[in-house]
């Protein structure tokens, strides 16, 4: 546990230490944001009868671009590809340590601490913005809601990246799988447009798909497109898929380092 | 140029030794531009238009954004790995040879995944042009070609704008994808929907709206001013910043220790 | 022909301490410490010269050599190669020269080796006749054949070195610089690229700069060496000259049957095991051949070495001498 934590807080630093990089993080992440919003705003504008309101959406985008990285699934875990692919995995594998418990952890901690750094500028400008478009506070039960299930969430993202991550043992072409990774978690995950905008038939299917436990789960809660029984279920379903997915890749990694060949000799 | 056609083939050649990993990225390009459309679609299934703009001619803007980034960024989208290329001091060999740097640097890297995002591209403006209720004409046609070749350029231009600030800051500045990608994500719909303000940045500054909004409006009669053809053209003057950013990077380079 | 006037360079780095509480105020404000990476740097290199440059990590040894490929620009002062300004003039400049630098690779990774040559040959604009000619020669001397069909990735380290110095080989440079280009080789691989080096230099008269910490390539390759630390050149001249300069003493050791020899004056006991003996000699007050002459009048001698103070030593001593 000890080792977790310094291995965390060596991050941490190290994020801190590029300057531009972290403050044109957070500047992204509210330019983002604010021409996501302002495209939203023009589509309300227009009319049509939309499940979710506009001070809804906004308060998705917002809270989406704060704990983006949190959320994200398919990038951030440099180092776990460059142990395959330059073969220091052996190394890993001669450890007395149980390499998908590592790999999770790894994940997690890759999500967490840029988060750490992203989240609170990005939520002091949301608050910041002006009226239309400002972050809304949804009240402290549903906040309270929100924080457990984005911790779901992470649980979910991390797995289903681990699982990725195994598949480098079987191709070479990780850009590809990433490339494919990426959309797919986008569009399912409602991290392009949120799950309420799909038509709903297909809203309902989707929302029932593990990506949808990742971001949609915790921002339509806070934004408050999901209330009652419905958090209870949407909730129900993240642990679900957390459970699944991390006894599904426990069982994919034991079966592959059985068959692994490292590469690089 | 026997010299940049071979480097071309030489790059072709290396990327068709990993084909699987190549068709895959293309088919992962090809979904990925395939589910931006899904999501426009989807807005439209409940709406007729966003701010004064139809189905049709949103796709259109749609189609152009991505038809002119995806031959932009199969260009420059290579000198992404110009800043690990400065940080590890790679960027010494390209110095050490008597030929353009830029495009020494491009032509390794050039994508050929990109034919995906193409193939979306070409297949949107199939369902935007006759849907964009446009009274097509030969020269509406032509403006229409020079919107997607001058964005082309645009788009190279701010890649490579991005690549020049690693010179200074040995740091690759994310923030700077905001005009890159997000102008892919942002320019599904005419830069005029995000605002007065928005629209002067993205015409003065970032001229991305000369290849998109204005160019739309002639397409669209809104106006019949003859300058408007012309105006995707004043876009390629943003080459000339990047040009001498790049031009004074190369002066400030520290190469890497070692 | 090379020429080094009033050459400085610095560099601006920003200072970091450790710790978490310095790290997050180092977001608000920054110091910054000035290297000097090259102060006042002179030197004049003939064609046909070998130049070994010498000096610790962060001396400025590579900042020099990048500053003679153009690679880097210069604060101040002028540096002339071939006649040119490498920062000012660099794609005619870089026509003239060649480099290799050992720790990176020139060739295309994914493809056979002969594909990357051919690309270079398009690059220089080589003449088909003496890119022919050229590329036989490399071919024989290097022992290529076999490696050019071979994609670089496949080549074990000593195969790609031998391509990778044939390849800057390819357009005749006039100046070749060659950054530690032994590094990592096996020795039958290093003792072949010395050879070469060698070759190259005698008859086609290239001049070559060579930077390496391998004593070895010094001592086969260059008459003359730089010796540079904290960016200013320290010493110049040949090796011998450095050798004088560290100590002039010999090393001694006699193998031999029966009684042990006695030490004579001028000579101090280094070592004495059974039948051999290692003393070093100060030559100023007993002549070598004296000392020899001494050995064999007391003892039958079976072998007989004399060496001078290796040029490991001497740089060792030179780096301690001059706190670098």
């Amino acid at each position: 546990m000890k080792a977790y934590f310094s291995l965390f807080r060596i991050r941490m630093i190290q994020g801190l230490q590029y300057r531009a990089v972290a403050l044109g993080s957070v500047f992204t992440r509210f330019c983002w944001g604010f021409m996501e919003i302002l495209a939203f705003s023009a589509i309300h504008q227009s009319g049509g009868g939309f499940s979710m309101t506009f001070s809804q959406t906004a308060a998705y985008i917002w809270m989406q671009q704060a704990f983006i990285h949190l959320y994200n699934v398919i990038d951030g875990d440099q180092e776990i590809e460059a142990s395959v692919n330059n073969g220091s995995i052996a190394y890993e594998l001669a450890r007395p340590m149980d390499l998908y418990g590592n790999w999770m952890a790894q994940c997690l901690a890759n999500r967490l601490s840029p988060t750490l750094l992203n989240c609170l500028p990005v939520l002091a400008i949301a608050l910041l913005t002006p009226v239309p478009y400002r972050l809304s506070f949804p009240g402290v039960r549903a906040t309270g809601l929100f924080l457990v299930s984005t911790m779901l969430a992470l649980g979910v993202a991390g797995a289903i990246a681990t699982l990725m991550h195994i598949t480098m043992f079987y191709t070479t072409s990780q850009r590809g799988v990433k490339i494919i990774g990426r959309a797919v978690m986008g569009f399912f995950g409602g991290g392009l447009i949120p799950l309420p905008y799909f038509p709903e038939a297909f809203q309902k299917a989707v929302g029932l798909l593990p990506f949808a436990s990742t971001q949609s789960t915790p921002l339509l809660i806070y934004s408050g497109s999901l209330t009652g029984r419905d958090v209870a279920f949407a909730m129900g379903l993240q642990v679900f898929w957390l459970a699944v997915l991390t006894m599904f890749g426990h069982c994919a990694m034991g079966r592959t380092l059985k068959r692994v060949v490292v590469q690089g000799g | 140029m026997r010299f940049y056609i071979r480097l071309f083939e030489l790059n072709l050649k290396s990327q068709m030794q990993y084909k699987f990993s190549l068709f895959l990225s293309c088919i992962g390009q090809f979904i990925t531009a395939f589910t931006s459309f899904f999501s426009i679609q989807f807005i439209f299934m409940q709406i007729d238009a966003v701010d004064g703009f139809t189905y049709g001619q949103v796709l259109l803007c749609f189609a152009v954004i991505m038809l002119s980034f995806s031959i932009g960024e199969a260009i420059g989208g290579g000198l992404a790995n110009f800043p690990r290329m400065v940080n590890t001091g790679e960027f010494d060999r390209m110095l050490t040879r008597p030929r353009n740097l830029i495009l020494q640097t491009v032509i390794p890297f050039f994508d050929f995944t990109r034919i995906g995002l193409l193939a979306q591209g070409a297949m949107v403006l199939g369902i935007a042009v006759p849907r964009s209720g446009v009274e097509w004409t030969v020269a509406k046609a032509a403006v229409l070609a020079l919107m997607v070749v001058c964005g082309a350029v645009l788009f190279f231009c701010l890649f490579m704008f991005q690549a020049a600030f690693a010179f200074f800051t040995m740091n690759s500045l994310d923030f700077l994808n905001i005009f890159t990608y997000g102008a892919r994500q942002f320019g599904r719909y005419p830069f005029s929907v995000y605002g007065k303000k928005l629209l002067g940045f993205l015409t003065f500054c970032i001229p991305l709206a000369l290849i998109q909004y204005y160019p739309l409006l002639y397409l669209m009669d809104e106006t019949a001013h003859p300058a408007y053809w012309f105006v995707p053209c004043l876009s390629l003057l943003f080459l000339l910043p990047c040009r001498a950013l790049f031009k004074l990077g190369i002066r400030k380079y520290k190469s890497a220790g070692s | 022909m090379i020429e080094f006037q009033n050459i400085c360079k610095t560099y601006r780095v920003a200072k970091r301490q450790a710790g978490f509480g310095n790290a997050v105020k180092s977001l608000f404000s920054r110091e910054y410490e000035t290297v000097r990476a090259l102060d006042d740097v002179n030197f004049y290199i003939a064609d046909g010269d070998i130049i070994g440059y010498i000096g610790p990590n962060g001396a400025g040894k590579s900042t020099t050599v990048k500053v003679m490929c153009g690679i880097l620009t210069p604060d101040s002062g002028t540096c002339l190669v071939n006649g040119k300004i490498p920062w000012k003039e660099r794609a005619s400049h870089v026509k003239d020269i060649g480099v290799v630098f050992g720790q990176r690779s020139q060739l295309w990774w994914d493809v056979p080796v002969i594909d990357s040559f051919e690309l270079l040959r398009d690059m220089y604009k080589i003449e088909e006749k003496a890119y022919r000619r050229n590329l036989e020669e490399l071919t024989r001397l290097l022992e290529l054949t076999e490696l050019l069909k071979t994609p670089a990735r496949n080549l074990s380290l000593g195969q790609r070195m031998r391509c990778e110095i044939a390849a800057p080989l390819l357009h005749d440079p006039k100046v070749l610089f060659l950054d530690e280009p032994t590094i990592g080789l096996d020795a039958v691989s290093k003792i072949a690229v010395r050879k070469f080096i060698r070759k190259i230099n005698e008859e086609k008269g290239t001049t070559v700069v060579l930077t390496t910490h391998d004593m070895m390539d010094i001592e086969a390759l260059t008459e003359r060496i730089l010796l540079i630390g904290h960016g200013r050149i320290l010493l110049d001249g040949n090796l011998e000259e450095l050798k004088q300069h560290v100590s002039r003493e010999k090393k001694i050791t006699v193998k031999y049957t029966g009684a042990a020899p006695a030490l004579s004056a001028g000579m101090k006991l280094r070592e004495s095991k059974e039948n051999q003996l290692t003393v070093s000699l100060d030559p100023r007050v007993l002549p070598v051949s004296a000392a020899i002459a001494a050995f064999a009048a007391q003892t039958e001698l079976l072998d007989v070495s004399v060496t001078d103070i290796s040029a490991e030593e001497v740089v060792a001593a030179l780096y301690k001498e001059y706190r670098i």
